[in-house]
């Protein structure tokens, strides 16, 4: 499965040294990719960088255009006005990333390793997985947003049993929030995860039992240490789309003006006050701590040593 | 387990031990007992349940009835981590995310024996791998491979050291190496080894009591010699090196012998080694104890004689020449001959007699599918 490619990616770049040899073939082959990467990828991100430093000026007055500059104060409203949304945003997705580790590994474990030998219950278990794909992610996060809703029968049901309290609602709140968050992304952890719990060695699990580790030992010495690559590509592939998410915390959805996070303020910078500055710094700010947070995590996990 | 106590295996018993997988039965009703310090083999083909009794015994699976003993004390209902048992694997199982120091220390750390690191290096020294130690599992030759594994069993000084094949994916040379050194420390440490192999020259060579398996039960068990001397059963005269095999029934019997008829030829075996003294039987002899002649030979009683018969395939194996001869009505025999340098020259298409002392004959309890041939 492709999402397993992602977990091997540090190995890929020791076969670097040996295609730069091949010369120049390889840079016809690489011409076209390059190329798609340089129009579409490169020059957008440049402009987008260009865009964050320049200063709004009013084209009319329904209409604001921006001058091209050098207006670092642009990113200094990230550590000010916008200081909650950041927060907002990386606790929430460190949360749901948590919480989707949690319900994605025994599930991945039980596919992956529990049903080995029965290949037809494992496909369609993953299959199962990745339903949900079918229906449009609004959709799915609309659909909750009407199960949670605050004349719904859960909320109803909570409120008779004095969980919540009278005046107390679910939608709106940070955990409708992390809910909705965890819920979307948790086929995109417990895919990689199953695609390296499959392929891991019994052998391994039965050598530490044999060297008196009790199974709660053999889970964290041996288990989980060889299902890394799955869980650091897993985190990942959740952590960086949940940090920029502005579906789930949208007002529209299952957020409230108390649960916006950053991703929310760009759409609004972008869309509402058609502040181009403000929005790129925001976005190419939100990019540079993701890329931050991301390169320490994979270092911390040391991925050097994993197979 | 006491860390101070003297460094020394333990005896182990299966009793009545039976195991059952969906549509097949692993292993019958085993019965086997391994004395303390022992080094036991236990043989047998590929599906013969060895490794089942291997995997039962390191608590791996659980078994359908019957009960296992270590040094006395009932283990079967106890977990693989709370057995003093170890195992090398077949595979080895070397955790690929760790040193291999740090894999040698694995056990002492999961149990908190004090200084691992330091005596994971000891151990590492003993297998004469204390320079690799920094390295990594998969940057090992196949046989550095087995030292580590043997080196991560040992250091835990387990009661019973499981050996599950642990020779089979090293190359000739080494394996014999690798066998004659994992034998010198079994008999440095005293520990009770139980050795699993389908390759019978492994398994007379270092064990002192192999048991020969075949489809869920141990056929014969004793020390090398005597199985190889007098195999009880087809199988094991066949599984375990080569032989002759005649069938006849028994026509003759006087005091200290009984003979039976095969084509017209009188082949005699002592009373003595024969399971069966009435009816049909097989009588067999080692390839390596019959001789052949190109001559009719004037033989006495004491020996047996066939033939004459013709050499159908001479093969050199270095030490030895292997003649396949095939006499009419009976089969094919086969007899090695040592290149001693006065090795019988001859060739294909000679007309040969075979003969063999019947002090070398043995007789099987039962009958083989096939009569004569390796």
């Amino acid at each position: 499965m492709a999402f397993g490619a992602f977990a091997h990616s540090t190995s890929d770049i020791k076969h670097k040294n040996a295609s730069q040899k091949t010369g120049k073939i390889a840079w016809i082959l690489l011409a076209p990719g390059l190329a798609y990467l340089a129009l579409f990828f490169l020059a957008p991100l440049f402009s987008l960088i260009a865009v964050s430093l320049g200063s709004i000026e009013a084209v009319s007055l329904a209409n604001q255009g921006f001058r091209y500059g050098f207006n670092i104060q642009n990113f200094a409203q990230l550590g000010t006005d916008y200081l909650p949304h950041v927060i907002r945003s990386f606790s929430y997705a460190l949360i749901a990333t948590a919480a989707a580790l949690l319900i994605s590994y025994p599930l991945a474990y039980f596919i992956g390793v529990k049903l080995r030998g029965r290949p037809l219950l494992q496909r369609m278990l993953v299959t199962l997985v990745i339903a949900p794909f079918f229906i449009s992610f609004l959709l799915r996060t609309l659909a909750w947003s009407q199960i949670f809703s605050n004349e719904s029968w859960i909320v109803h049901e909570l409120q008779t049993l004095g969980l919540l309290a009278p005046d107390q609602y679910i939608i709106g709140t940070p955990f409708a929030v992390v809910f909705g968050l965890t819920y979307n992304f948790i086929p995109f952890m417990t895919l990689p995860l199953y695609t390296t719990l499959e392929k891991l060695d019994i052998r391994y699990l039965e050598a530490g039992a044999d060297l008196y580790a009790s199974p709660r030992k053999v889970f964290t010495k041996v288990t989980l240490p060889l299902s890394m690559p799955g869980v650091i590509s897993g985190t990942l592939l959740t952590f960086i789309p949940m940090a920029g998410d502005y579906v789930n915390a949208s007002k529209n959805f299952l957020g409230s003006a108390h649960t916006q996070m950053l991703g929310n303020v760009i759409e609004s910078k972008y869309i509402s006050e058609h502040n181009m500055p403000i929005a790129s710094a925001l976005s190419v700010a939100l990019m540079a701590v993701i890329l931050i947070i991301v390169g320490v995590y994979v270092k911390r996990t040391g991925s050097e040593d994993l197979l | 387990m006491n860390q101070n106590s003297t460094f020394s295996g333990a005896d182990l018993e299966l009793i009545d031990v039976r195991k059952e997988f969906p549509g097949f039965t692993a292993l019958e009703d085993m019965d086997l007992k391994i004395p303390a310090g022992q080094f036991f083999a236990l043989l047998g083909p590929s599906g013969c349940g060895k490794t089942t009794t291997l995997r039962l015994i390191a608590g791996l699976d659980e078994p359908t009835k019957g009960k296992i003993l270590l040094g006395g004390k009932d283990i079967t209902n106890t977990k693989p981590h709370e057995r003093p048992i170890n195992t090398v694997f077949q595979s080895y199982a070397l955790f690929p995310h760790m040193s291999v120091l740090e894999n040698v220390a694995f056990g002492l750390r999961q149990r908190k024996v004090a200084d691992p690191l330091a005596k994971a290096a000891d151990a590492l020294k003993l297998v004469q791998l204390e320079h690799l130690s920094a390295r990594r599992p998969q940057q090992l030759s196949g046989g550095q491979q087995q030292r580590v594994a043997l080196a991560r069993a040992l250091v835990n000084r387990p009661s019973l050291l499981l050996l599950d094949e642990p020779l089979g994916a090293l190359d000739l040379k080494l394996r014999r190496e690798m066998q004659i050194e994992l034998k010198a420390i079994q008999v440095e440490v005293g520990l009770t080894f139980l050795h699993v192999t389908h390759d019978q020259e492994e398994a007379m060579d270092m064990a002192d009591t192999v048991a020969v398996m075949n489809k869920g039960r141990i056929e014969q068990m004793g020390a090398p010699e005597a199985l190889y001397d007098r195999p009880k059963t087809a199988f094991v005269a066949k599984f375990l090196g080569q032989s002759n095999l005649f069938i006849g029934n028994v026509e003759d019997e006087n005091a200290n012998t009984i003979s039976i008829n095969v084509a017209g030829n009188k082949i005699s075996v002592p009373k003595a080694r024969a399971e069966k003294h009435k009816g049909k039987i097989a009588i067999g002899v080692r390839p390596e104890k019959a001789f052949f002649h190109e001559e009719e030979p004037k033989l006495g009683a004491g020996y047996n004689l066939i033939g004459p018969g013709e050499i159908i395939d001479i093969r050199f194996t270095g030490v030895s020449n292997q003649y396949l001869i095939d006499i009419p009505k009976i089969g094919e025999i086969t007899v090695f001959a040592q290149n001693i340098g006065k090795s019988p020259v001859t060739q294909v298409g000679q007309k040969v007699w075979v003969s063999w002392k019947v002090e070398h004959s043995f007789g099987l309890s039962d009958l083989p599918e096939k009569t004569t041939g390796a």
